[in-house]
Protein backbone atom coordinates (compact mmCIF):
# COMPACT_ATOMS: atom_id res chain seq x y z
CA UNK A 1 0.00 0.00 0.00
CA UNK A 2 1.07 3.40 -0.71
CA UNK A 3 0.44 6.41 1.26
CA UNK A 4 1.00 10.14 1.35
CA UNK A 5 0.90 12.31 4.29
CA UNK A 6 0.98 16.01 3.51
CA UNK A 7 3.67 16.08 0.72
CA UNK A 8 4.68 19.38 0.27
CA UNK A 9 7.19 20.75 -2.63
CA UNK A 10 8.93 24.01 -3.22
CA UNK A 11 11.01 25.38 -6.38
CA UNK A 12 13.09 28.39 -5.33
CA UNK A 13 11.15 29.59 -3.12
CA UNK A 14 7.69 28.92 -4.75
CA UNK A 15 5.54 26.44 -3.10
CA UNK A 16 4.55 23.93 -6.02
CA UNK A 17 2.06 22.21 -3.75
CA UNK A 18 1.04 21.31 0.03
CA UNK A 19 -0.41 19.19 2.06
CA UNK A 20 -1.06 16.23 -0.69
CA UNK A 21 -2.18 13.22 1.16
CA UNK A 22 -3.89 10.05 -0.35
CA UNK A 23 -3.32 6.63 0.62
CA UNK A 24 -3.70 4.05 -2.68
CA UNK A 25 -4.66 0.61 -1.74
CA UNK A 26 -3.99 -2.61 -4.09
CA UNK A 27 -6.20 -2.09 -7.34
CA UNK A 28 -6.10 1.39 -6.86
CA UNK A 29 -5.84 4.00 -9.19
CA UNK A 30 -4.18 7.33 -8.57
CA UNK A 31 -4.60 9.83 -11.16
CA UNK A 32 -2.54 12.68 -11.21
CA UNK A 33 -4.02 16.65 -13.34
CA UNK A 34 -3.28 19.83 -13.28
CA UNK A 35 -1.68 22.69 -15.77
CA UNK A 36 1.49 22.92 -16.46
CA UNK A 37 4.21 23.64 -14.32
CA UNK A 38 2.13 22.73 -11.30
CA UNK A 39 4.03 19.92 -9.86
CA UNK A 40 2.80 16.83 -11.18
CA UNK A 41 5.92 15.49 -12.68
CA UNK A 42 7.22 16.76 -8.75
CA UNK A 43 5.28 14.85 -6.93
CA UNK A 44 5.71 11.74 -8.89
CA UNK A 45 9.24 11.95 -8.11
CA UNK A 46 8.66 12.53 -4.86
CA UNK A 47 6.61 9.45 -4.92
CA UNK A 48 9.33 7.40 -6.00
CA UNK A 49 11.99 8.32 -3.81
CA UNK A 50 14.02 10.02 -6.51
CA UNK A 51 13.38 13.49 -4.48
CA UNK A 52 13.28 14.77 -1.35
CA UNK A 53 10.10 16.54 -0.68
CA UNK A 54 9.95 19.90 1.80
CA UNK A 55 7.70 18.42 4.23
CA UNK A 56 5.73 15.30 4.34
CA UNK A 57 6.60 11.56 3.94
CA UNK A 58 5.71 8.59 1.49
CA UNK A 59 5.44 5.31 3.17
CA UNK A 60 5.08 1.99 1.34
CA UNK A 61 3.23 -1.27 3.57
CA UNK A 62 3.90 1.33 6.88
CA UNK A 63 7.19 2.23 6.03
CA UNK A 64 8.96 5.01 5.02
CA UNK A 65 10.45 4.82 1.43
CA UNK A 66 13.42 6.64 2.53
CA UNK A 67 14.27 3.82 5.06
CA UNK A 68 13.50 1.07 2.38
CA UNK A 69 15.13 1.96 -0.42
CA UNK A 70 15.80 -1.01 -2.67
CA UNK A 71 13.60 -2.54 -1.18
CA UNK A 72 10.50 -0.50 -1.74
CA UNK A 73 12.41 0.50 -5.35
CA UNK A 74 11.79 -3.59 -6.24
CA UNK A 75 8.33 -3.26 -6.43
CA UNK A 76 8.30 -0.52 -8.29
CA UNK A 77 8.42 0.09 -12.16
CA UNK A 78 8.75 4.23 -12.86
CA UNK A 79 8.21 5.48 -16.57
CA UNK A 80 9.55 8.97 -16.43
CA UNK A 81 8.65 11.84 -19.00
CA UNK A 82 11.70 11.38 -20.86
CA UNK A 83 11.91 7.58 -22.64
CA UNK A 84 15.01 6.56 -20.84
CA UNK A 85 16.00 4.95 -24.34
CA UNK A 86 19.48 5.00 -26.21
CA UNK A 87 19.28 6.25 -29.76
CA UNK A 88 22.35 3.92 -30.66
CA UNK A 89 20.29 1.06 -29.26
CA UNK A 90 17.78 -1.02 -30.57
CA UNK A 91 14.47 -1.24 -28.99
CA UNK A 92 14.93 -5.30 -28.31
CA UNK A 93 18.42 -4.08 -26.41
CA UNK A 94 16.99 -1.00 -24.44
CA UNK A 95 14.08 -3.27 -22.85
CA UNK A 96 15.98 -5.89 -22.10
CA UNK A 97 18.91 -3.41 -20.46
CA UNK A 98 15.76 -1.77 -18.61
CA UNK A 99 14.23 -4.46 -17.05
CA UNK A 100 17.55 -6.21 -15.73
CA UNK A 101 17.91 -2.52 -14.40
CA UNK A 102 15.03 -2.82 -12.68
CA UNK A 103 15.74 -6.17 -11.26
CA UNK A 104 14.03 -8.95 -13.90
CA UNK A 105 15.68 -10.73 -16.16
CA UNK A 106 13.50 -11.01 -19.38
CA UNK A 107 14.41 -13.74 -22.27
CA UNK A 108 14.59 -13.01 -25.61
CA UNK A 109 11.26 -14.31 -26.20
CA UNK A 110 9.02 -12.24 -24.11
CA UNK A 111 10.84 -9.17 -25.15
CA UNK A 112 9.87 -9.38 -28.87
CA UNK A 113 6.44 -10.41 -27.13
CA UNK A 114 6.45 -6.88 -25.37
CA UNK A 115 7.79 -5.20 -28.25
CA UNK A 116 5.16 -7.20 -30.52
CA UNK A 117 2.61 -5.89 -28.60
CA UNK A 118 3.37 -2.68 -28.93
CA UNK A 119 3.34 -2.51 -32.14
CA UNK A 120 7.39 -2.93 -32.57
CA UNK A 121 7.71 -6.04 -34.33
CA UNK A 122 9.69 -6.04 -37.22
CA UNK A 123 11.70 -2.98 -35.37
CA UNK A 124 13.27 -4.38 -32.86
CA UNK A 125 16.65 -4.76 -34.65
CA UNK A 126 16.63 -0.81 -35.94
CA UNK A 127 18.60 1.69 -33.54
CA UNK A 128 15.95 3.91 -31.80
CA UNK A 129 17.46 6.61 -33.11
CA UNK A 130 15.23 5.60 -36.61
CA UNK A 131 12.12 5.30 -34.74
CA UNK A 132 9.51 8.06 -34.77
CA UNK A 133 8.13 9.86 -31.48
CA UNK A 134 5.45 7.95 -30.93
CA UNK A 135 7.27 4.25 -32.03
CA UNK A 136 10.24 5.99 -29.19
CA UNK A 137 7.13 6.33 -26.16
CA UNK A 138 5.65 3.06 -27.24
CA UNK A 139 9.54 0.92 -26.65
CA UNK A 140 9.51 2.86 -23.15
CA UNK A 141 5.93 1.60 -22.16
CA UNK A 142 6.44 -2.27 -23.41
CA UNK A 143 8.26 -2.79 -20.16
CA UNK A 144 4.53 -2.45 -19.03
CA UNK A 145 4.47 -5.73 -20.55
CA UNK A 146 7.60 -7.53 -19.06
CA UNK A 147 6.92 -5.38 -15.62
CA UNK A 148 3.97 -7.69 -13.88
CA UNK A 149 6.13 -8.44 -10.97
CA UNK A 150 6.30 -5.13 -10.16
CA UNK A 151 3.77 -4.15 -8.23
CA UNK A 152 3.75 0.09 -7.90
CA UNK A 153 3.02 1.84 -11.43
CA UNK A 154 4.01 4.83 -11.93
CA UNK A 155 3.68 6.51 -14.90
CA UNK A 156 4.43 10.02 -16.22
CA UNK A 157 2.23 10.85 -18.90
CA UNK A 158 2.52 7.77 -20.34
CA UNK A 159 0.06 8.55 -23.12
CA UNK A 160 1.90 11.64 -24.79
CA UNK A 161 2.86 11.01 -28.04
CA UNK A 162 0.91 8.02 -28.36
CA UNK A 163 -1.91 6.81 -31.18
CA UNK A 164 -5.72 6.28 -29.61
CA UNK A 165 -4.63 2.76 -30.20
CA UNK A 166 -1.62 2.96 -28.25
CA UNK A 167 -3.27 5.01 -25.83
CA UNK A 168 -5.70 2.15 -25.37
CA UNK A 169 -3.34 -0.68 -25.41
CA UNK A 170 -1.66 0.88 -22.53
CA UNK A 171 -5.22 1.82 -20.63
CA UNK A 172 -6.24 -2.04 -21.11
CA UNK A 173 -2.51 -2.60 -19.63
CA UNK A 174 -2.89 -0.66 -16.43
CA UNK A 175 -6.66 -1.95 -15.86
CA UNK A 176 -5.15 -5.34 -16.03
CA UNK A 177 -2.37 -4.52 -13.47
CA UNK A 178 -5.02 -3.42 -11.13
CA UNK A 179 -7.28 -6.39 -11.50
CA UNK A 180 -3.93 -8.12 -10.67
CA UNK A 181 -4.24 -6.33 -7.47
CA UNK A 182 -1.42 -3.98 -8.41
CA UNK A 183 -1.41 -0.14 -7.97
CA UNK A 184 -0.90 2.80 -10.79
CA UNK A 185 -0.12 5.88 -10.46
CA UNK A 186 -0.37 8.50 -13.44
CA UNK A 187 -0.37 11.77 -14.78
CA UNK A 188 -2.61 12.87 -17.95
CA UNK A 189 -3.87 15.78 -19.49
CA UNK A 190 -6.48 13.55 -21.50
CA UNK A 191 -9.07 11.34 -19.73
CA UNK A 192 -7.51 8.62 -18.72
CA UNK A 193 -10.40 5.63 -18.93
CA UNK A 194 -8.34 2.72 -16.92
CA UNK A 195 -10.98 0.01 -15.59
CA UNK A 196 -10.30 0.48 -11.83
CA UNK A 197 -11.49 -0.86 -8.37
CA UNK A 198 -11.25 2.39 -6.75
CA UNK A 199 -9.83 5.51 -8.46
CA UNK A 200 -8.54 8.79 -6.34
CA UNK A 201 -8.15 11.98 -8.52
CA UNK A 202 -5.54 14.81 -7.26
CA UNK A 203 -5.92 17.83 -9.18
CA UNK A 204 -2.62 20.02 -8.24
CA UNK B 1 -10.04 2.02 3.22
CA UNK B 2 -10.29 -1.67 2.07
CA UNK B 3 -7.26 -4.03 1.02
CA UNK B 4 -8.27 -5.65 -2.10
CA UNK B 5 -7.74 -9.51 -2.54
CA UNK B 6 -4.28 -10.37 -4.04
CA UNK B 7 -2.41 -12.49 -5.04
CA UNK B 8 0.47 -13.16 -2.71
CA UNK B 9 2.77 -14.09 -5.29
CA UNK B 10 2.50 -10.21 -6.10
CA UNK B 11 2.94 -8.33 -3.20
CA UNK B 12 5.40 -10.61 -1.41
CA UNK B 13 8.18 -11.54 -3.76
CA UNK B 14 10.31 -8.82 -5.11
CA UNK B 15 10.76 -9.02 -8.72
CA UNK B 16 14.10 -9.95 -8.39
CA UNK B 17 15.97 -12.67 -10.55
CA UNK B 18 19.57 -13.39 -11.06
CA UNK B 19 21.97 -12.31 -9.39
CA UNK B 20 23.06 -8.50 -8.33
CA UNK B 21 26.49 -9.37 -10.38
CA UNK B 22 24.83 -10.22 -13.22
CA UNK B 23 23.48 -6.46 -13.57
CA UNK B 24 26.62 -5.12 -13.42
CA UNK B 25 27.88 -7.75 -16.08
CA UNK B 26 24.96 -5.76 -17.97
CA UNK B 27 25.70 -1.99 -17.50
CA UNK B 28 29.42 -2.78 -18.67
CA UNK B 29 28.05 -4.76 -21.63
CA UNK B 30 25.66 -2.06 -22.24
CA UNK B 31 28.57 1.23 -22.08
CA UNK B 32 30.47 -1.19 -24.37
CA UNK B 33 28.30 -1.49 -26.89
CA UNK B 34 27.40 2.12 -26.48
CA UNK B 35 31.18 2.75 -27.11
CA UNK B 36 31.22 0.49 -30.32
CA UNK B 37 28.34 2.43 -31.92
CA UNK B 38 29.92 5.87 -31.25
CA UNK B 39 33.81 5.16 -32.06
CA UNK B 40 33.95 8.65 -33.03
CA UNK B 41 33.99 9.81 -29.19
CA UNK B 42 36.94 6.94 -28.01
CA UNK B 43 39.21 8.07 -30.60
CA UNK B 44 38.55 11.62 -30.16
CA UNK B 45 39.99 11.23 -26.61
CA UNK B 46 43.06 8.94 -27.90
CA UNK B 47 44.04 11.12 -30.39
CA UNK B 48 43.92 14.11 -27.44
CA UNK B 49 46.58 12.36 -25.50
CA UNK B 50 48.18 11.12 -28.73
CA UNK B 51 48.67 14.94 -30.18
CA UNK B 52 49.24 16.38 -26.17
CA UNK B 53 52.46 13.75 -25.57
CA UNK B 54 53.28 14.54 -28.93
CA UNK B 55 53.66 18.30 -28.79
CA UNK B 56 56.39 18.29 -26.09
CA UNK B 57 59.18 16.93 -28.36
CA UNK B 58 58.00 19.97 -30.62
CA UNK B 59 58.62 22.84 -27.97
CA UNK B 60 61.56 21.52 -26.01
CA UNK B 61 63.62 21.11 -29.36
CA UNK B 62 65.68 18.19 -30.08
CA UNK B 63 67.71 17.30 -26.78
CA UNK B 64 67.69 13.73 -26.16
CA UNK B 65 68.58 14.15 -22.39
CA UNK B 66 65.99 16.75 -21.69
CA UNK B 67 63.49 14.48 -23.42
CA UNK B 68 64.31 11.67 -21.20
CA UNK B 69 63.94 13.64 -18.20
CA UNK B 70 60.29 14.74 -18.97
CA UNK B 71 59.10 12.09 -20.71
CA UNK B 72 56.92 9.99 -17.59
CA UNK B 73 55.75 13.60 -15.82
CA UNK B 74 54.84 14.80 -19.87
CA UNK B 75 52.63 11.39 -20.69
CA UNK B 76 51.00 11.08 -17.41
CA UNK B 77 50.19 14.53 -17.12
CA UNK B 78 48.64 13.55 -20.77
CA UNK B 79 46.56 10.71 -19.50
CA UNK B 80 45.34 12.60 -16.71
CA UNK B 81 44.10 15.43 -18.68
CA UNK B 82 42.55 12.83 -21.44
CA UNK B 83 41.24 10.69 -18.65
CA UNK B 84 39.13 13.80 -17.70
CA UNK B 85 38.16 14.98 -21.30
CA UNK B 86 36.08 11.56 -21.06
CA UNK B 87 34.44 11.85 -17.92
CA UNK B 88 32.49 14.80 -19.28
CA UNK B 89 30.48 12.23 -20.83
CA UNK B 90 30.14 9.37 -18.01
CA UNK B 91 27.05 10.08 -17.01
CA UNK B 92 25.31 13.34 -18.87
CA UNK B 93 24.06 11.28 -21.48
CA UNK B 94 21.88 8.47 -18.99
CA UNK B 95 21.27 11.70 -16.96
CA UNK B 96 19.90 13.75 -20.22
CA UNK B 97 17.67 10.71 -21.54
CA UNK B 98 16.19 9.61 -18.19
CA UNK B 99 18.46 6.53 -18.01
CA UNK B 100 20.18 7.78 -14.48
CA UNK B 101 16.58 7.73 -13.20
CA UNK B 102 15.96 4.33 -14.26
CA UNK B 103 19.58 3.67 -12.13
CA UNK B 104 18.63 5.30 -9.38
CA UNK B 105 15.59 3.45 -8.59
CA UNK B 106 16.99 -0.28 -9.57
CA UNK B 107 16.62 -2.58 -6.53
CA UNK B 108 20.13 -3.22 -7.06
CA UNK B 109 22.49 -0.83 -5.20
CA UNK B 110 23.43 2.10 -7.20
CA UNK B 111 27.12 1.53 -5.78
CA UNK B 112 27.16 -1.53 -7.90
CA UNK B 113 25.88 -0.28 -11.65
CA UNK B 114 27.92 2.91 -10.68
CA UNK B 115 30.96 0.41 -10.71
CA UNK B 116 30.25 -1.31 -13.81
CA UNK B 117 29.58 2.29 -15.49
CA UNK B 118 33.13 3.62 -14.39
CA UNK B 119 34.75 -0.03 -15.46
CA UNK B 120 33.27 0.35 -18.93
CA UNK B 121 34.58 4.14 -18.80
CA UNK B 122 38.12 2.85 -18.36
CA UNK B 123 38.10 -0.11 -20.43
CA UNK B 124 37.19 2.39 -23.45
CA UNK B 125 39.21 5.25 -22.06
CA UNK B 126 42.08 4.53 -19.94
CA UNK B 127 43.07 0.95 -21.27
CA UNK B 128 44.14 2.16 -24.84
CA UNK B 129 46.50 5.04 -23.09
CA UNK B 130 48.10 2.01 -21.45
CA UNK B 131 48.47 0.36 -24.53
CA UNK B 132 49.64 3.68 -26.36
CA UNK B 133 51.81 5.15 -23.98
CA UNK B 134 55.12 3.38 -24.32
CA UNK B 135 54.47 3.70 -28.14
CA UNK B 136 54.68 7.53 -27.69
CA UNK B 137 57.38 7.18 -25.08
CA UNK B 138 59.73 6.09 -28.11
CA UNK B 139 59.51 9.70 -29.22
CA UNK B 140 61.25 10.87 -26.13
CA UNK B 141 63.55 8.20 -26.66
CA UNK B 142 62.46 6.68 -23.61
CA UNK B 143 64.85 3.74 -22.22
CA UNK B 144 63.38 0.80 -23.76
CA UNK B 145 63.61 -0.87 -20.10
CA UNK B 146 60.85 1.77 -18.85
CA UNK B 147 58.42 0.91 -21.40
CA UNK B 148 57.27 -2.36 -19.43
CA UNK B 149 56.93 0.20 -15.93
CA UNK B 150 55.22 2.91 -18.16
CA UNK B 151 53.00 0.42 -19.09
CA UNK B 152 52.21 -1.08 -15.63
CA UNK B 153 52.13 2.18 -13.83
CA UNK B 154 49.31 3.47 -15.93
CA UNK B 155 47.55 0.24 -16.00
CA UNK B 156 47.46 0.46 -12.36
CA UNK B 157 47.35 4.37 -11.97
CA UNK B 158 44.64 4.90 -15.12
CA UNK B 159 41.48 3.35 -13.24
CA UNK B 160 42.30 5.16 -10.12
CA UNK B 161 41.50 8.52 -12.72
CA UNK B 162 38.40 6.85 -13.69
CA UNK B 163 36.90 6.06 -10.21
CA UNK B 164 38.04 9.38 -8.76
CA UNK B 165 37.26 11.17 -11.32
CA UNK B 166 33.79 9.39 -11.76
CA UNK B 167 33.37 11.38 -8.07
CA UNK B 168 33.44 14.64 -9.95
CA UNK B 169 31.66 14.13 -12.96
CA UNK B 170 28.83 12.74 -10.56
CA UNK B 171 29.25 16.18 -8.65
CA UNK B 172 28.97 17.92 -11.38
CA UNK B 173 26.12 16.57 -13.42
CA UNK B 174 23.53 19.18 -15.14
CA UNK B 175 25.55 22.11 -14.13
CA UNK B 176 26.24 24.90 -16.84
CA UNK B 177 30.33 25.15 -17.18
CA UNK B 178 30.01 21.78 -15.62
CA UNK B 179 33.07 20.86 -17.71
CA UNK B 180 35.72 23.14 -16.15
CA UNK B 181 34.36 22.53 -12.82
CA UNK B 182 35.01 19.59 -13.11
CA UNK B 183 38.62 20.12 -13.61
CA UNK B 184 38.71 22.46 -11.09
CA UNK B 185 37.59 19.76 -9.23
CA UNK B 186 39.03 16.63 -10.02
CA UNK B 187 42.64 17.85 -11.38
CA UNK B 188 43.98 18.21 -7.50
CA UNK B 189 42.55 15.08 -6.52
CA UNK B 190 44.73 13.47 -9.46
CA UNK B 191 48.06 14.76 -7.47
CA UNK B 192 49.30 11.51 -6.03
CA UNK B 193 48.54 9.16 -8.56
CA UNK B 194 50.53 11.54 -10.93
CA UNK B 195 53.38 11.71 -8.48
CA UNK B 196 53.56 7.87 -7.53
CA UNK B 197 52.85 7.02 -11.46
CA UNK B 198 55.75 9.43 -12.64
CA UNK B 199 57.88 8.55 -9.28
CA UNK B 200 57.75 4.56 -10.68
CA UNK B 201 59.48 5.81 -14.06
CA UNK B 202 62.06 8.10 -12.27
CA UNK B 203 63.37 5.43 -9.66
CA UNK B 204 63.05 2.78 -12.45
CA UNK B 205 65.28 5.66 -14.57
CA UNK B 206 67.61 5.89 -11.53
CA UNK B 207 68.32 2.26 -11.30
CA UNK B 208 66.06 1.55 -8.39
CA UNK B 209 63.36 -0.65 -8.11
CA UNK B 210 60.00 0.71 -9.55
CA UNK B 211 57.63 -2.10 -7.20
CA UNK B 212 57.34 0.50 -4.48
CA UNK B 213 55.75 2.64 -6.57
CA UNK B 214 53.64 0.17 -8.21
CA UNK B 215 52.59 -1.11 -5.16
CA UNK B 216 51.52 2.16 -3.34
CA UNK B 217 49.53 2.81 -6.82
CA UNK B 218 48.11 -0.31 -6.47
CA UNK B 219 47.11 0.46 -2.62
CA UNK B 220 45.16 3.13 -4.18
CA UNK B 221 43.48 1.28 -6.88
CA UNK B 222 42.27 -0.96 -3.85
CA UNK B 223 41.05 2.06 -1.99
CA UNK B 224 39.51 3.98 -4.78
CA UNK B 225 37.79 0.78 -5.96
CA UNK B 226 36.29 -0.14 -2.32
CA UNK B 227 35.14 3.31 -1.58
CA UNK B 228 34.66 5.87 -4.39
CA UNK B 229 31.27 3.86 -5.86
CA UNK B 230 29.27 4.40 -2.85
CA UNK B 231 30.89 8.21 -3.34
CA UNK B 232 30.03 8.20 -6.89
CA UNK B 233 26.17 6.92 -5.69
CA UNK B 234 25.34 9.49 -3.34
CA UNK B 235 26.31 12.15 -5.57
CA UNK B 236 24.57 11.01 -8.15
CA UNK B 237 21.41 11.13 -6.14
CA UNK B 238 22.05 14.71 -4.88
CA UNK B 239 22.85 16.07 -8.36
CA UNK B 240 19.48 14.04 -9.74
CA UNK B 241 17.16 16.12 -7.35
Amino acid sequence: MLEARDLEATRGDRTLFSGVSFSLAPGGLLRVTGANGRGKTTLLRALCGLLLPAAGVVRWKGQNIRALREEYWAHLLYIGHANALKDDLTPEENLAFASRIGGITVSRDRVHAALTRFGLGGRERLPVRALSQGQRRRATLARLAVAEAATLWILDEPFAALDTAGIGLVQSMAGEHLARGGMVVLTTHQDARVAAASVIDINL
Amino acid sequence: MSIAPTTPSLRDTPPRAGGEFSVLRAVIHRDLLLALRRRSDLATVLLFFVIVVSLFPFGVGPEPNLLRAIAPGVIWVAALLSCMLALARLFAADFADGALEQMLLSPTPLGLIVAGKVAAHWLTSGLPLVAIGPVLALQFDLDQSLLGVLALSLLIGTPVLSLIGAIGAALTLGLRGGGVLLALLVLPLYVPVLIIGAGALDAAGAGLSALPHLLLLAALLVLAAVFTPWAIAASLRISAE
